[in-house]
């Protein structure tokens, strides 16, 4: 157990071992991705009252689901930062990060757009909507921190120490709906009971709801080994890859 | 686990404690700031100030709502379940309006306890189903509720 953590910490191991796995993981992602929409979009029922407008929970769930599973696995790479001082740990914090952003923007936009014909408007300054906003802020942050400075060990603390104070919103954002009145929906899916939804509208969800997260696995291994050979470059072994990769 | 790992560790998760206990304590304090509307109880009971913008939500009492045919003027009660309250509203409502669904209105409480909104938002919730379904419901409760009864949360679809 611990042997495998502090060899996941060695850039090298992770670089061959993301090789073997980034086949699988976008081949599995691109096939639940495209079976979950293909389902959802065109052969699952209408809904009884917003008709085919409903539809875009197929997109908008996936990427709000995701954007805050990317948050909470920023934070655990984070305390890992902070505590181990395990480089690896912050090159997934900083490679993912912008794509965090993106699935917020992507949950925030499709939200808007769903929102203007069912609710009436485009936004509202709700609890839900303005915490996932906070959320695309702190993403913002977190790029923007990272880039800001140049030293690799204190731009890494300082980005975790970030990340960690902003994972308090992450619970925000899941239990605004209970804890104040807003204009958006509670959760359709609770842990503990049946979904609010039948099967055939929550299956083609959940598997695209697996689908991006592959996808996402894909993206953030693509990302980190790019990182990795940024950081790395002076080193023996990132020299053979790239002479071996030429000839 | 190393000593310098475990204090630093204890450090990460005090901070952790400590930051979730202001952002808890903050958010409490502004609890009524945090929510978007008032419920018709929280009318009822005096809560919400009169004459100042607020927001007002609940469901639309069923039968409660009464066009004017002259104009774009709607009147309809919205309550809890315990208490309601009456909103009236000129303009074009959404497309999810109707006796039954939730609504957020926006206007202002006057002195004779009207509701007078220049806005209403539908709210939706988190029920989805097919319209056969919904259509098999209505037919089931209709026949084991009385007419007239507005049922609860529940069978409110």
């Amino acid at each position: 157990m611990w042997q495998l953590f502090h060899k996941l910490g060695s850039p090298k191991w992770f670089f061959g071992i993301a090789n073997r796995l980034m086949p699988w993981l976008l081949l599995g992602g691109v096939a639940l991705l495209f079976a979950g929409l293909i389902w959802g979009l065109a052969f699952a029922p209408q809904d009884y009252l917003q008709g085919n407008s409903y539809r875009i929970i197929f997109i908008h769930v996936p990427s709000a689901f995701l954007a805050q599973s990317v948050y909470i696995m920023m934070a655990v790479a984070a305390a890992v930062t902070l505590v181990w001082r395990m480089k690896l740990a912050d090159v997934f914090v900083k490679s993912v990060a912008p794509v965090g952003a993106v699935l917020t923007f992507l949950a925030l936009f499709t939200g808007a757009v769903w929102g203007k014909p069912t609710w009436g408007t485009w936004w509202i300054w709700d609890a839900r909507l303005t915490s996932m906003l906070i959320l695309l802020f702190l993403y913002f942050g977190v790029i923007a921190l990272g880039a800001a400075i140049s030293d690799e060990k204190s731009s890494a603390r300082a980005v975790a120490v970030l990340v960690l104070v902003g994972v308090v919103n992450i619970p925000i954002i899941k239990y605004s709906v209970e804890w104040w009145n807003t204009l958006h929906q509670p959760a359709t899916f609770k842990l503990t009971e049946k979904p609010s939804m039948p099967a055939e509208m929550w299956v083609p969800l959940l598997l695209s709801v697996l689908g991006l997260y592959l996808i996402f696995g894909w993206f953030a291994c693509l990302r980190m080994q790019t990182e990795i050979l940024i950081r790395e470059r002076r080193t023996r072994w990132v020299k053979e890859l790239v002479l071996a990769g030429r000839s | 686990m190393h000593p310098i790992r475990k204090k630093r560790l204890t450090i990460v998760l005090f901070l952790l404690a400590g930051i979730a206990v202001a952002v808890g304590l903050t958010t409490y304090a502004l609890r009524q700031n945090i929510n978007l509307f008032y419920d018709p109880s929280q009318i009822a009971a005096g809560d919400a100030p009169l004459d100042v913008r607020i927001r007002a939500g609940g469901m639309v009492e069923e039968g409660s709502v009464q066009r004017d045919p002259e104009s774009l003027k709607v009147e309809f009660r919205v309550t809890d379940f315990n208490s309601s309250v009456l909103v009236e509203y000129t303009g074009i409502l959404p497309d999810l309006f109707a006796e039954g669904q939730g609504v957020v209105a926006m206007g202002r409480l006057n002195a004779s306890g009207r509701f007078v909104a220049d806005q209403v938002l539908a709210k939706h919730d988190e029920n989805y189903m097919p319209p056969e379904v919904a259509e098999a419901l209505e037919r089931a409760s209709a026949g084991t509720h009385k007419a007239g009864d507005s049922g609860g949360p529940e069978t409110a679809y």
